[in-house]
């Protein structure tokens, strides 16, 4: 089965090992990511001034992408791009009067009204997959390893664009319980890890990165897993700093789709554990996990 | 930190704009502090998230824009997500912002990011700290 | 710029006739506000000069490579803004236009044999290009029809093959960067990932550093001399007498002769 797919622009460099392990998951499971044309960098953020329309051109010109591609839906890994996508897609949907501008601004486009759906790839693997299907194909399963799920801010926030309970959500320990984990949710799993402070105040994103691995620490947990590549990129320097300067005992940082495919015994060439932080090969080998 | 508030320190003409960019009611706010106390990066502000929002709708232009509390933002939403009266406070920082920058006031240029950084940087954090900081 | 006698009696006639409508033959541009009426089919870049104005910038090859002609216009009613390369356009009646011979963009300043293939190499020059908020006017001003805002995207996904393929036609006029909400100097960007991509990247054609290998070893020495040492007529007799692939051979004809092959 095929699915319209959105990268993003770090995926395609930097985070190459959040998207190689989810494209080659998804093909032992029956699904195909087929990534969208002419797709163009999201803008990261969503614009939040009420007269700012110039900065919704970019997603929303994604949208059409998918739209005049044929496609009903879009699947996206990066939970970044997805917020930016999915809040997008409400304006566009909600406010009569933007998107008429918006459509007329861009004149050289299809129109677009909403018609497109916004997934993130969890969304798949809960609500269409299931985890009890997903728990069958699993080939080596992840030996109760106690793996803390961070959040982060944006699959949960804003509400309108939640996927999952705000306060309290479910999917990413549903979906390690399924491959085979003991999941360990922590309290500071959801705050933020300092997202794009880390260009203008470089200096803070230790302290960020400490409050939340601290707690992970805390509450048991061996390993991190994340869904997005700023996350990645803010904890792992962040960790880095404290184990340099502080000698604080980090734990290895997982992408979600990096442990699919191991857990779905896929060859581990396809995860690129030599691209994160927190030396988890040597953490998988020493479980048994790698050879 | 004691901020004196008289009628010839407020400005109706930023509280005006600040209303209009945000699009939010500041006057939802009954300054429980619900806000503060969600917020990771408090302890980097010198003016937190519930002041902030009451110097806003006092007109006090000039305090809030020297000070840092916008600029360390990092627009997580826990203070939105958890604020009582479904004020977005993350849109009232971003006006504040934006009226800044505006005016060609860039709080971060491209050519100021170090050349090691633009090269370990991943792309979403060169996009959005330029969205976030730059006119 | 001087005007003959001779070619002064058409114009007069013609300007006698113009009451209210331009007669059959002559259009009415605008330029720099300014009306006049000159000959259909010409070029804007001869038109302009046909109405007394000498090119000393804003003109170069005049042939549609060079990118010094970049001209934008626009037409009464009409709120879009059109661009052109003044020495292919031809004059459409009543437009309005403006020319932009030199648009400033700063160039970063690199070495290039220190450059390597990796995109964060066009990072680090041009950080601004995550300024870029796809709005699509770069692509709206190219004259060359290039998707400009493709190629952008194409840099910031690291792809810099893709960015110069994409870019393959520019002319390095300068319209984009005009128009850029985010300040981008597109072109030089381009340019960087055309020379990144023409150097490293590129497949090499084996075959010619095979050749070239060849000659410098002295394979044809002996006989460039042999050729040399030959009378005219001897060299006639050559020619003559050479081989010629029948028109009728298929793809796998040799010559007899393969000491050169």
């Amino acid at each position: 089965m095929q699915l319209a797919y959105y990268p993003g622009c770090t995926l395609k460099t930097k985070a190459r090992n959040l998207e190689e392990p989810a494209v080659a998951s998804l093909e032992a499971l029956g699904f195909r990511l087929e990534e969208i044309d002419r797709w163009n960098c999201c803008g990261a953020v969503y614009s939040l001034a009420d007269d700012d329309l110039i900065h919704q051109v970019a997603p929303v010109r994604n949208l059409i992408r998918v739209k005049e591609q044929g496609n009903d839906r879009v699947v996206i890994l990066c939970s970044f791009c997805l917020n930016a996508l999915k809040r997008a897609n409400l304006l566009m949907k909600g406010d009569a009067e933007k998107r008429d501008t918006l459509n007329r601004f861009m004149d050289e486009e299809l129109d677009y009204g909403g018609e497109v759906k916004v997934l993130h790839l969890l969304e798949v693997l809960r609500d269409e997959i299931g985890w009890e299907n997903l728990a069958a194909k699993v080939e080596q399963p992840l030996r109760g390893l106690k793996l803390a799920p961070y959040y982060g801010c944006t699959l949960l926030r804003p509400r309108e664009v939640a996927i999952d309970d705000v306060e309290n959500p479910t999917v990413l320990q549903e979906f390690l319980g399924a491959l085979g984990a003991t999941p360990v949710f922590f309290p500071e799993s959801t705050r933020c890890c300092g997202s794009y402070q880390v260009v203008s105040n470089p200096g803070d994103i230790p302290g960020y990165a400490r409050d939340i691995l601290s707690s992970a620490v805390m509450s048991g947990a061996e390993g991190l897993v994340l869904t997005c590549p700023l996350c990645d990129y803010d904890l792992g320097k962040g960790q880095d700093e404290l184990v340099k300067k502080e000698g604080f005992k980090g734990m290895p940082l997982f992408y979600f789709t990096q442990l699919l495919a191991l857990a779905l015994g896929l060859n581990p060439g396809v995860a690129h554990f030599e691209l994160n932080y927190g030396s988890p090969e040597a953490f998988l080998r020493e479980r048994g996990l790698l050879s | 930190m004691p901020v004196s508030v008289s009628r010839r320190r407020t400005d109706g003409e930023f509280v005006k704009k600040v209303r209009e960019l945000s699009g939010e009611n500041l006057q939802l706010c009954y300054q429980c502090g619900m806000c503060s106390g969600s917020c990771p990066a408090a302890s980097h502000m010198d003016f937190s998230p519930r002041q902030v929002i009451e110097m806003a709708r006092l007109g006090l232009h000039e305090e809030i824009v020297d000070s840092k509390t916008v600029w360390v933002c990092a627009t997580c939403l826990a203070c939105a997500v958890a604020c009582p009266r479904g004020f977005d406070l993350s849109r009232l920082m971003e006006a504040i912002r934006l009226l800044a920058l505006r005016k060609r006031a860039d709080h971060v240029r491209p050519e100021d990011i170090p050349v090691e950084d633009r090269e370990e940087l991943p792309q979403i954090a060169m996009v959005s700290g330029l969205r976030k900081f730059s006119g | 710029m001087s005007v003959t006698k001779r070619n002064e009696e058409p114009a007069k006639k013609a300007v006698k006739e113009s009451a209210g409508a331009p007669p059959v033959g002559l259009t009415p541009i605008y330029v720099m506000g300014k009306r006049y009426e000159v000959p259909e089919g010409l070029t804007l870049m001869k038109a302009i000069e046909h109405a007394g104005y000498k090119f000393i910038r804003g003109c170069g090859c005049r042939g549609g490579t060079c990118g010094a002609c970049g001209t934008v216009y626009r037409k009464p009613g009409d709120y879009r803004l059109q661009v052109a390369l003044a020495c292919q356009k031809t004059v459409e009646p009543d437009m309005h236009i403006s020319q932009i011979p030199f648009f400033p963009a700063n160039r970063a300043v690199f070495e290039f044999d220190k450059l390597t293939v990796a995109p964060e190499e066009v990072f680090k020059l041009y950080p601004e290009l995550f300024r870029c908020v796809a709005c699509n006017a770069c692509t709206k001003a190219c004259p060359q029809g290039i998707e400009v805002m493709d190629a952008v995207s194409a840099l910031k996904q690291g792809n810099i093959a893709g960015a110069a393929e994409i870019a393959f036609e520019c002319i390095q006029c300068g319209l984009c960067t005009s128009r850029c909400f985010g300040e981008l100097m597109q072109y030089h960007m381009f340019q960087l990932a055309r020379r990144i991509y023409g150097a490293r990247i590129a497949p090499r054609a084996e075959h010619l550093a095979g050749m070239t290998e060849a000659i410098a070893d002295g394979r044809y020495e002996e006989f460039l001399d042999r050729l040399q040492g030959m009378s005219e007529d001897e060299l006639k007799e050559l020619y003559r007498e050479r081989e010629i692939e029948p028109v009728t051979a298929g793809e796998d004809w040799t010559p007899e002769d393969k000491a050169y092959l």
